[in-house]
């Protein structure tokens, strides 16, 4: 079974993804805009928070400045979308390869170890709480924070407004919603959510990678579907809390598969073992609505 | 006030599909007027009517709405001043958010939206009332979904939408045409009662030459992207499908062969 630093390693990694999986909410869910900015946008967030942290900033200040790296990211990407009328998906490929070599540029090279260096976890270590629980402390407190606020600005004017142009564009445009900058609007907060994550992932990791991004789009989106399976996102609040969910289960899930000795599994399988969840988050979910149709039935 | 002149919009210019939708369409609505608009299929009635809304730009000619040109606007920018009940009961309201969403949502149309909370508590008196007056029992299922309710149901509230907030025109888009006859009585009988009541100014295309002649103040003809007749006060009074067709036989020297104009 897990031992107890694997299972407090997968819940921390866990709370990283369920930022991500709220910027795939955000523009899969709310804005029905398929954005694979996210693989770039995570590393990008990593590199900018590892460089300034090196530059020694305060690394709270490093964090915040990767969000607003990735807010810039999702902005390119909705713009080409909305201004140059290129496809929303192709959009977000673009930006995601151009991010490529800027994360490069970023970094003057491929990977920077933040080892020994102060991260916005550094304080935290003094409290009196074992070592492994202290990242999974810190990033329960930011996810918190995260989830009020998305919550509260889906519930003002301007969120309601990003929902009804995902929901019905024409219907957006009628009310006189400016449409296209709520797509660049949303894109933009989606992908510094995602960056938001990367800076944390290289600080809770100790090093920023240019390949670090590759398949975090997958995991947010079995995160999402995996939520959404085990909780019913009627509303904006509990399709917060579903992402969150389904990130910290999609990561234990991962880890006991890992660990499980008599499946035999090791870890270059983990990208099998993501496509077959997400497939069975998507098919569980009907399964067991005919199940219960075929039980009921004889009663009608 | 609302008026459009010699509008000009060619589909597909250059192409062997070349669709001339609008040829030097003319028509000035007044202050607390409610025309029908009628016509055959493709004789330009929803491309005047995505015109006046923004939702489609002309390639010539002015919008004038409340003395503000309004020409090149997109839709957004023209939400304040122009309401709009579209064809497709679906197309009017989002069915994933709440009524009382859809409707937070429509009272705030064409005005600025900010970072305060979207569903207010001082919208409910007036979302209530306004709901009671459609004695379908929705005042009391405020935070049901969209999607849960008929298309007449859905149809209604959209109306009702237009309506929360003034606007100098109301573009009524087709929007019994996708209803079953009982619920299109109904909601017919509805764009009326708000229309007179609140005194509003607006325009209702429709495919029925009986309901353009039972309903409103004036009604236009409209054939290959123009303004073929249009009458109103005395003249449309007691006025019968037949003598409709008859005129405009008469001044086109055409025969009117869409059915469903004869039919509806």
């Amino acid at each position: 079974m897990l031992s107890e630093i694997a299972f407090y390693g997968a819940v921390e990694t866990g709370l990283i993804y369920g930022l991500v999986a709220f910027g795939i909410y955000l523009s899969f869910r709310v804005l029905d805009f398929p954005d694979l900015t996210v693989d770039g946008s995570f590393p990008l967030g990593a590199a900018v928070a590892a460089v300034l942290i090196m530059e020694g900033w305060n690394p709270w200040l490093a964090t915040g400045s990767a969000v607003l790296a990735g807010m810039a990211a999702g902005a390119v990407t909705a713009i080409l979308n909305v201004k140059l009328n290129i496809l929303n998906l192709l959009a977000s490929i673009l930006t995601m390869i151009a991010l490529y070599s800027i994360n490069l540029r970023v970094m003057g090279r491929p990977n920077i170890a933040l080892l020994g260096e102060e991260t916005v976890l550094t304080p935290w270590y003094s409290l009196d709480i074992a070592y492994h629980q202290v990242p999974v402390l810190l990033f329960a407190i930011v996810i918190i924070v995260a989830l009020i606020l998305l919550w509260r600005f889906m519930k003002s004017e301007t969120g309601l407004a990003m929902r009804a142009t995902g929901a019905n564009a024409r219907m957006a445009r009628a009310q006189g919603i400016a449409t296209g900058a709520m797509i660049i609007l949303g894109v933009a907060v989606s992908n510094g959510l995602v960056g938001l994550a990367g800076a944390l992932f290289a600080q809770s990791q100790g090093a920023a990678d240019v390949t670090m991004g590759v398949g975090v789009i997958v995991i947010g989106l079995a995160s999402l579907i995996g939520g959404e399976a085990v909780i019913t996102p009627s509303t904006v609040v509990r399709a917060l809390i579903a992402c969150v969910v389904g990130a910290i289960i999609y990561r234990l899930a991962i880890a006991f598969a890992l660990n499980a000795d008599f499946l035999g599994l090791q870890a270059q399988d983990l990208n099998l073992i993501t496509a077959v969840l997400v497939t069975l988050a998507i098919v569980l979910p009907g399964v067991r609505t005919s199940l219960v149709n075929k039980l009921t039935r004889k009663k009608a | 006030m609302i008026s459009a002149t010699d509008l000009r919009l060619t589909f597909g210019k250059g192409t062997p599909l070349e669709n001339p939708a609008l040829r030097g369409m003319s028509l000035t609505v007044n202050q607390g007027e409610f025309v029908t608009v009628i016509g055959s299929n493709g004789a330009g009635k929803s491309t005047f009517l995505n015109a006046l809304a923004g939702e489609t730009l002309v390639d010539s000619g002015t919008i004038v709405v409340d003395n503000v040109n309004v020409t090149k606007l997109p839709t957004h920018k023209r939400a304040g001043r122009v309401a709009r009940v579209f064809q497709d009961p679906l197309a009017g309201t989002c069915e994933g958010l709440s009524i009382e969403e859809n409707l937070s949502l429509a009272i705030k149309r064409g005005q600025f939206r900010g970072l305060g909370t979207a569903v207010k508590k001082q919208y409910m008196d007036k979302f209530r009332e306004s709901l009671s007056s459609l004695n379908l029992g929705l005042e009391n299922r405020l935070g049901d979904k969209m999607g849960l309710l008929s298309g007449g149901q859905r149809q209604a509230v959209s109306l009702l939408m237009a309506s929360l907030t003034p606007s100098a025109i109301l573009l009524l888009d087709e929007h019994t045409a996708a209803l079953d006859p009982k619920t299109a009585a109904f909601v017919l009988e509805l764009t009326t009662k708000i229309i007179n009541e609140q005194k509003l100014t607006a325009l209702m295309v429709t495919h029925s030459m009986k309901q353009a002649l039972e309903v409103g103040t004036r009604t236009v003809m409209l054939h290959q992207g123009q303004v073929v007749f249009d009458i109103a006060g005395k003249d449309r009074e007691g006025l019968e499908v037949k003598d409709l067709l008859e005129l405009f036989e008469k001044q086109r020297g055409l025969t009117v062969d869409d059915d469903s104009l004869l039919l509806g």
